[in-house]
């Protein structure tokens, strides 16, 4: 059957902060409002609102999608909250493709937000609660603690250094320095990275993305639709996800096969057969700077074991073959969990409609993926868009 | 519409007012094994996608998505969970198929609201922490509101809702799967203490176990999977502001249930719901709601759904059954497996294996589900025994 095409006509951004005085709802607002008048449509031409946010426990609301239907415009509107943990950035643009390529609308809202601020003392109390009551949560891991297992399993089956995860940090970092919605202002060194306080070896704190408040929207419309609206829509070519199973201990972290397979779905759709080759810009989801390294290998665009050498070769940077994270990623920009992911999703568009202003990538790129992650190191979804 | 889409499979566990031998994920496992074997011996392999439907603080896990693959034979397959009644979760498989990209896809709920010591802290996380949160009321209190508002504006009478008790707890005597079957008379619901006045106690549902797993498919794929596919002739959901104070018709409206109704009626081309269906199972998570939706969902006009009622309208031999299941007063509240339970017993019905329940003569069914206080979210579904 012909699948109906759905394009991203508009897509609006809140700055990322350490503490944003806004409530989670106004995060929201803020969002969408831009995402709206940046393609000139007013909340009544919606039809639709596919919305995301991470734990219900950042907010403290039980039953969260409902108490952010305000902020978000969903109100007396078919509006769905949809939840695959770190994952849901991306994931609820292919949620809100579900509701556009069913043909059962033509226009869709897709909000994103998270504020971990609130959190007190640190937003990773709240991952405390995401292990396996019995096998796992009587150890009291956290998550840098399980990250720094997969880091050190990773750098371990290629020989990785740490210097070399820091070079990861440090391409998204000071990609970041451009981004106007970026929270950082500082620039970053490979040595300020080594030399960064140890959280749980080998991961130090300049490995790791910042805890943040933001919100990130997107317009998504079907093809009649998106034409009228827009000169320039940026369609959406794949969608794929995957989750693997909750018993993370069984697998072998070296590499993300729920990646691999989400990534192969996606291209697949999208007609991609060599995505080293087809794809100009990567947005891997970086929470982690070895995270970023080892999407790119799940994402099929650089071969395993090889991607620190083509790191080292310029490969991934901005006027590179293949920039890796232009807009800065979690590590330059924030991570605002579910916000972030589709702020990689917002940088595909502003790239490929050549808007990007000075983070530009040049060579008029035609074709990005953006991919998030999450749950127990578990799951992925990966967008690819294209002009 | 694009696509046809059938029910194909049916499997369910528990409802049990508690089970403590048994964790969520085996019920689970045991209501996907039934609903596999159901759609003629299904391996997992050959489903595309899965949707759950949870909320992280009903498990006691933030990210409960983490735990959903494995009972569901999901591993590396894709996933995601809508947080939101599981009749939302069913809309987002309705929708995967129509993009034309998955043709088999699961959706699962389940309750397990017997680990809850104190199920109403829980929902008090779910009022606005800022307005509502700080009174620290029973929850109840905003039905005991609604109820108020409700009869005033459309006349039903209190008796009219203890009508409502005294049926649904009839119907349920005969129903496998109640917990709450009971001969009660309205006499000992009017002299019961009050939950929030004028909410009596028998007004209000009592909570149950169970897992709710239906299996999905396109009409290619239903029609060789089983000789009895249930069509899913329409879906539609809305949401009002979550703010008390701004619902647009005020407290005693149940816009959301027009909104959903609207939508799934003009999908299904129906134009005359009390004649055009032949059975309907609505939220009655307390007695009023039964009514209240009744007349949101247009089956009758303001006002008459009480007194439709008292002249057995709704009864087994009247025009239109309602809840013949015994619903939630009868059956018990599933919490976010409600929608699939009011699905799974519209669908027995219309395949002609609802047992003593059996209504001759079934050809189309309305499910309809609400989230509960103090959610303004409902989504409806029309199924029929032909396409």
């Amino acid at each position: 059957m012909k699948m109906r095409k759905v394009a991203i006509v508009g897509a609006g951004l809140t700055k990322f902060v350490r503490r944003a005085l806004e409530t989670p709802k106004e995060l929201s607002y803020e969002a969408t409002k831009t995402a709206l008048d940046s393609c000139g449509l007013r909340l009544e031409d919606i039809d639709c609102v596919a919305h995301g946010t991470a734990p219900d426990a950042f907010d403290g609301i039980h039953q969260n999608g409902e108490y952010m239907v305000d902020g978000c415009g969903g109100w007396n509107k078919p509006t769905m909250r949809v939840y695959v943990g770190g994952a849901t950035g991306v994931h609820a643009i292919v949620h809100g493709w579900h509701h556009v390529a069913s043909g059962m609308f033509d226009t869709c809202l897709v909000v994103c937000e998270e504020k971990m601020s609130s959190a007190m003392p640190h937003a990773q109390g709240f991952f405390l609660t995401i292990f396996d009551a019995i096998t796992e949560r009587a150890l009291h891991p956290n998550l840098l603690w399980i990250f720094a297992l997969e880091m050190n399993r990773y750098m371990n089956r290629y020989g990785y250094t740490k210097e070399d995860m820091a070079l990861a940090a440090v391409n998204n970092k000071m990609n970041g320095l451009k981004h106007p919605a970026s929270q950082f202002r500082d620039e970053v060194t490979v040595e300020d990275v080594l030399n960064s306080e140890i959280m749980a070896y080998p991961v130090s704190r300049l490995d790791v993305s910042p805890v943040s408040d933001g919100a990130a929207a997107v317009v998504l419309a079907a093809e009649p639709v998106a034409r009228r609206i827009t000169d320039k829509p940026v369609w959406i070519e794949g969608v794929g996800w995957t989750l693997d199973t909750a018993y993370w201990a069984t697998r072998d972290l070296y590499y993300p096969r729920y990646l691999d397979t989400a990534a192969r779905m996606a291209y697949d759709m999208a007609g991609i057969r060599e995505p080293a080759k087809q794809i100009n810009i990567a947005e891997p989801y970086d929470p982690f700077d070895y995270k970023a390294l080892h999407h790119m290998e799940g994402l099929q665009l650089s071969p395993r074991g090889k991607t620190v050498e083509l790191l080292r070769d310029g490969h991934f940077a901005r006027d590179g073959n293949l920039p890796m994270c232009p807009s800065g990623g979690l590590l330059g920009v924030g991570n605002p969990i579910a916000a972030a992911g589709t702020m990689k999703v917002c940088e595909l568009f502003w790239q490929l409609r050549g808007e990007a202003d000075e983070r530009q990538v040049p060579g008029n790129p035609r074709l990005g993926v953006a991919q998030a992650w999450g749950d127990l190191m578990q799951v992925s979804s990966v967008v690819v868009v294209g002009i | 519409m694009s696509k046809r889409v059938a029910i194909v499979g049916i499997g369910y566990a528990g409802f049990r007012t508690t089970s403590s031998d048994i964790s969520y994920r085996e019920m689970i496992f045991e209501a996907a094994t039934k609903c596999y074997e159901d759609a003629g011996g299904i391996h997992p392999h050959d489903i595309d996608s899965f949707v759950a439907s949870s909320e992280d603080f009903m498990e006691g896990i933030s990210i409960a998505d983490e735990y959903v693959p494995d009972q569901l034979g999901a591993v590396l397959k894709p996933v995601q969970s809508i947080a939101g009644d599981s009749l939302q979760g069913l809309a987002s498989a309705v929708m995967q198929i129509k993009t034309g990209k998955l043709n088999v896809v699961a959706t699962s709920a389940f309750s397990k609201v017997s680990n809850l010591s104190h199920y109403e802290n829980v929902e008090a996380y779910a009022t606005d922490p800022v307005y509502v949160r700080p009174f620290q009321e029973h929850p109840a209190y905003l039905a005991g509101l609604e109820m108020n508002r409700y009869l005033y504006e459309s006349g039903t009478t209190r008796e009219q809702c203890a009508a409502v008790v005294v049926k649904n707890k009839y119907n349920a005597l005969d129903n496998p799967r109640a917990a709450y079957g009971a001969k009660i008379s309205i006499d000992d619901i009017l002299g019961a203490p009050d939950l929030s006045s004028p909410l009596g106690i028998h007004d209000a549902s009592g909570h149950l176990d169970g897992a709710v797993v239906l299996l999905l498919a396109t009409e290619e794929k239903a029609l060789r999977m089983t000789d009895k596919p249930i069509w899913i002739k329409g879906i539609g959901w809305g949401t009002d502001t979550p703010n008390l104070d701004s619902r647009l018709e005020g407290f005693g409206a149940a816009i959301y249930a027009r909104l959903a109704a609207k939508q799934a009626y003009a999908m299904a081309g129906i134009t005359a719901p009390y004649s055009e269906l032949d059975i309907a199972e609505v939220d009655d998570t307390f007695s009023y709601k039964q009514l209240q939706h009744l007349e949101a969902l247009n089956i009758c006009g303001p006002g008459e759904a009480g007194k439709l009622l008292e002249l057995g309208c709704f009864d087994a031999a009247g025009d239109l059954p309602v809840n013949i299941s015994g619903g939630s007063l009868g059956v018990g509240y599933l919490h976010e497996a409600n929608g699939l339970h009011r699905v799974l017993e519209t669908a027995l019905q219309l395949r002609g294996e609802a047992g003593k329940k059996q209504l001759p003569d079934v050809e189309t069914g309305l499910a309809f589900a609400w989230r509960g206080i103090p959610t303004a979210t409902g989504t409806a579904v029309i199924l029929g025994r032909r396409p």
